[in-house]
């Protein structure tokens, strides 16, 4: 074979090479010295390094071999001889002969270090940095056909780098972009809560109910298995059920005993209000205004603002549903002292499949039942209704009872039809 | 004689001298185990090198490259390097690209090992 002819082939094989190297963008530093090892290798040069042109003028080091490994850090490039190196557009620069300023300035130090050939990379009319070469072992001048191989597999890299970096300012756009979302969702669920405890402050009774019910309904949608996106914003539902209050006069709110009917229609304006309210806005999460309009439907339809049966209410709105119910039987009223937990139990049971969906109380229950076992990490429900509410030794057993039964009655009616 | 396949490649020592096999094909991966075996024998005193090409069907660009970096070690050690039984096409390959000004040649290993017993007598290769 002829040597030109396999020189050929050596070169097509390591530009083949090199291709493949600058496609793979796994490992950046990998890919760089790489292909500086398959140009040194097509040329049988003994020395070079890939440097980084630095926004700040300095040189980073990107792969290296046969130099000291800290040559790079003496480099600097002056936005000067930048734009120098760009206007002449030379693709190899000789060291002993180029009159180049940047090549001047560090003459003694590319020579002292056996450095021959400085090869700008110029990417888009940006320079991302140079090739420095040298040492051939054949002890022969760079030819021609050299300078072609170097400039194309130069290309190659410099394209490499360049596409490396876009990769990277991309990705740290993303990673800005995602921690501004995580900022304005953190705001907007501090601005919620405090919303929510500006809503509760209107009622001197219920105080902390908006910011209970969140918490309900967020515990009930977890044990529903809802992902972490519908969670929040079912606990974004809760915090603002009772948006709508804030049209309602306080006194109707605050009356320390059971109010009238022209009162009872006046408050139950609420849901809707409060729909009309959150509807313009803008949530990061679905449905928001729908659950604050339906937390007051029933699924025997006996429920308001619009009578609203069984499948026609969302089931966020069930859940806000059984969370707001739950807080009032829990809590203390100004015409009455809170429930016992057996007596809450007999009303869930009771109410089940008329008022509550039973397997929004089937979650709840479960979720109660864990944390009284001690089954769950948090005691959250726990901690909300207080010490001792819980601790009765027939809790788990009625817990127990209920989740069985709803369960028998949800399979029957599936087997019903 | 002591036989080792440290890091996958097979060398061995004859006094001061290693004797290194390379694969069939020498590319960055076998390339790199080749310059790691090479600087290991380098460390613990050897002061030649033999690699046997013996298998090596083909030599690419890292391939190359590689060797220079083991001939740059060898040379800052103070160490011979000798290039056994290498096909005539590997052997064009070296002469086109200047290698065989850096290291010597030899048919075998036993001709590698006298070319190195000779170069006792005479202090640089190159």
């Amino acid at each position: 074979m002829e040597p030109s002819t396999q020189k050929l082939i050596h070169t097509f094989g390591a530009l083949a090479d090199l291709g493949q190297e600058v496609a793979n963008t796994g490992d950046f530093n990998e890919m760089v010295r790489t292909s500086l090892h398959l140009l040194l290798g097509t040329l049988a040069l003994r020395r070079g390094a890939v440097a980084e042109c630095n926004q700040v003028g300095t040189l980073g080091c990107v792969a290296i071999w046969g130099l000291n490994n800290t040559l790079l850090e003496q480099f600097s490039v002056h936005d000067e001889e930048k734009r120098t190196l760009l206007a002449a557009e030379i693709p190899a620069l000789l060291v002993r002969e180029s009159d180049d300023p940047f090549i001047h300035r560090h003459y003694d130090l590319l020579t002292g270090e056996g450095i021959e050939l400085v090869v700008p990379m110029i990417v888009r009319q940006d320079l991302t940095g140079f090739v420095l070469l040298g040492g051939k072992a054949s002890g022969e001048e760079f030819s021609a056909e050299d300078f072609e191989t170097i400039r194309a597999m130069v290309r190659h890299i410099g394209v490499g780098i360049h596409t490396h970096r876009l990769i990277e300012q991309v990705a740290q756009r993303a990673e800005e972009n995602r921690r501004l979302y995580e900022e304005l969702r953190a705001i907007y669920r501090d601005t919620v809560r405090a919303f929510a405890a500006a809503i509760d402050i209107k009622d001197k009774y219920t105080q902390g109910h908006s910011e209970r019910v969140g918490r309900y309904s967020e515990i009930i949608a977890r044990e529903l298995g809802w992902c972490e996106e519908e969670v929040e914003g079912i606990q974004i539902a809760g915090y603002l059920h009772d948006v709508g209050k804030l049209v309602v006069d306080r006194n109707i709110i605050n009356a320390p005993y059971h109010i009238d009917a022209k009162s009872s229609s006046e408050l139950n304006r609420h849901p809707a209000a409060g729909y009309e309210i959150l509807s313009p806005i803008n949530h990061p999460y679905a449905d928001i205004p729908l659950m604050a309009k339906y937390h007051h439907e029933r699924l025997d339809g006996r429920g308001y603002p619009d009578g609203l049966t069984d499948e026609q209410i969302p089931l966020g709105a069930k859940i806000v549903a059984l969370a707001d119910s739950f807080d009032a039987m829990t809590t203390d009223r100004p015409y009455r002292r809170r429930r016992s937990f057996e007596d809450v139990i007999r009303d869930l049971r009771q109410n089940s499949g008329t008022q509550f969906d039973p397997k929004v109380v089937v979650a709840f229950a479960r979720a109660i039942l864990n944390e009284v076992l001690g089954n769950s990490k948090e005691r959250r429900i726990v901690k909300i209704l207080g010490k001792g509410y819980l601790d009765g030794e027939r809790v788990p057993l009625l817990l127990a009872d209920l989740i069985a039964e709803l369960d028998g009655r949800l399979q029957s009616t599936a087997a019903g039809g | 004689m002591d036989i080792s396949s440290g890091a996958t490649v097979k060398s061995h020592c004859v006094g001061t001298t290693a004797i290194v096999y390379a694969r069939d094909y020498l590319n960055k991966l076998t390339g790199e185990k080749i310059e790691r075996e090479c600087r290991r024998q380098l460390d613990s005193g050897c002061r030649a090198l033999v690699i046997d090409f013996a298998e090596t069907e083909l030599v690419n660009s890292i391939g190359i490259s590689i060797l220079l970096g083991i001939i740059d070690i060898a040379e800052k050690s103070g160490a011979q390097v000798v290039f056994s039984d290498v096909n005539n096409q590997t052997i064009a390959l070296f002469d086109m690209l200047g290698l065989t000004r850096h290291v010597a040649l030899a048919r075998n290993e036993q001709e590698a090992l006298s070319t190195l017993s000779g170069f006792n007598s005479t202090p640089t290769l190159n």
